[in-house]
């Protein structure tokens, strides 16, 4: 499965000069599609926290983070503020995916399908892997049933591959599963 | 009016992709598009319920086995012969035969054709022999 949002652990610290031999060194997690995205953004949330830009800083580390389990089904909870026609909003949404970047996928799309908001008007505030108990949408706890049960109701008529599309079919697909 | 449900320990074939013409365990449902998807020669994964056919086969298992227990729940429910015994099983095991024959095998397909419709052609003379007689 390849996923278009990576998530990066970015670190980095101002220069040193003569009156702070040691400048703090900062460390993030960002989301970001590649690592040259994904330091330009972290200079730019420093930016807003602390006094220091990209000429005079330095990135002391930038390596990419990996799921631990893609194997296992996770409920991510996932904090953001978004830039709307009218100002600025903070929002929690909830997810079940099996990795927190295929959650913050589903985010990304959510987001400009149900509200309009592009890529950039986005800052994820923070994430985290929720528990089946502290669930809190409708939409995800309703996936917590061990015994869970559904039939599928169409079935999707189609060709194994792309090559064998055709334009013109000689009869009308059955549609029942 | 359903009688194939998604449900853990469905059977399903999946019918487009990398994976295509496998049988697979539906092993835990992610949300009403996918369902995490398990076999005994392949890594567990996600998989859309679009490239997935259901089949009557279920075996018994709980959400998410480890793979040793979905093999032995898989020999217990014995899914490889329902499979290959099952009318849909052997359409697609003919199928496959079929695909994979080369001239010499579809010249003695032709001469074992043209022995049976001989035979049939023999039987029905008779049959005909006797009606008007």
């Amino acid at each position: 499965m390849s996923y278009k949002y990576h998530q990066f652990q970015v670190v980095g610290r101002g220069l040193p000069t003569e009156s702070d031999e040691n400048p703090k060194i900062y460390r993030m997690k960002l989301w970001a599609t590649n690592e040259v995205r994904a330091k330009s953004k972290f200079w730019y949330y420093l930016r807003k926290l602390k006094k220091v830009k990209k000429s005079n800083g330095q990135m002391l580390a930038i390596n990419e983070i990996f799921e631990k389990n893609p194997t296992t089904i996770k409920n991510y909870g996932i904090w953001l503020r978004y830039q709307s026609r009218t100002g600025y909003h903070n929002m929690y949404k909830e997810y079940r995916d099996t990795t927190l970047n295929g959650a913050v996928e589903q985010m990304y799309t959510e987001m400009a399908s149900r509200h309009r908001v592009r890529h950039h008007c986005i800052q994820v505030i923070k994430t985290a892997t929720i528990p089946a108990k502290l669930c809190k949408r409708e939409s995800t706890k309703q996936f917590h049933n061990s015994k869970i049960k559904f039939p599928l109701v169409f079935k999707k008529v189609r060709p194994p591959t792309r090559k064998l599309k055709t334009t013109y079919k000689a009869s009308r697909p059955n549609l029942f599963v | 009016p359903f009688k194939r449900y998604v449900e853990i320990g469905r059977i399903a074939l999946v019918n487009y992709g990398k994976d295509y013409g496998k049988l697979v365990v539906i092993v835990d449902v992610i949300d009403q598009n996918r369902a995490l998807v398990d076999a005994p020669d392949m890594v567990r994964g996600q998989m859309n319920f679009k490239r997935l056919t259901l089949t009557d086969i279920k075996i018994d298992i709980k959400r998410v086995p480890n793979k040793k227990t979905l093999i032995a729940a898989m020999e217990a429910a014995d899914v490889k012969n329902k499979w290959e015994n099952s009318s849909w099983g052997r359409k697609l095991i003919v199928q496959k035969k079929r695909a994979s024959l080369n001239d010499f095998d579809r010249f003695k397909i032709m001469l074992a054709k043209i022995k049976k419709a001989g035979v049939v052609r023999q039987e029905l003379a008779k049959l005909k022999k006797e009606a008007t007689a």
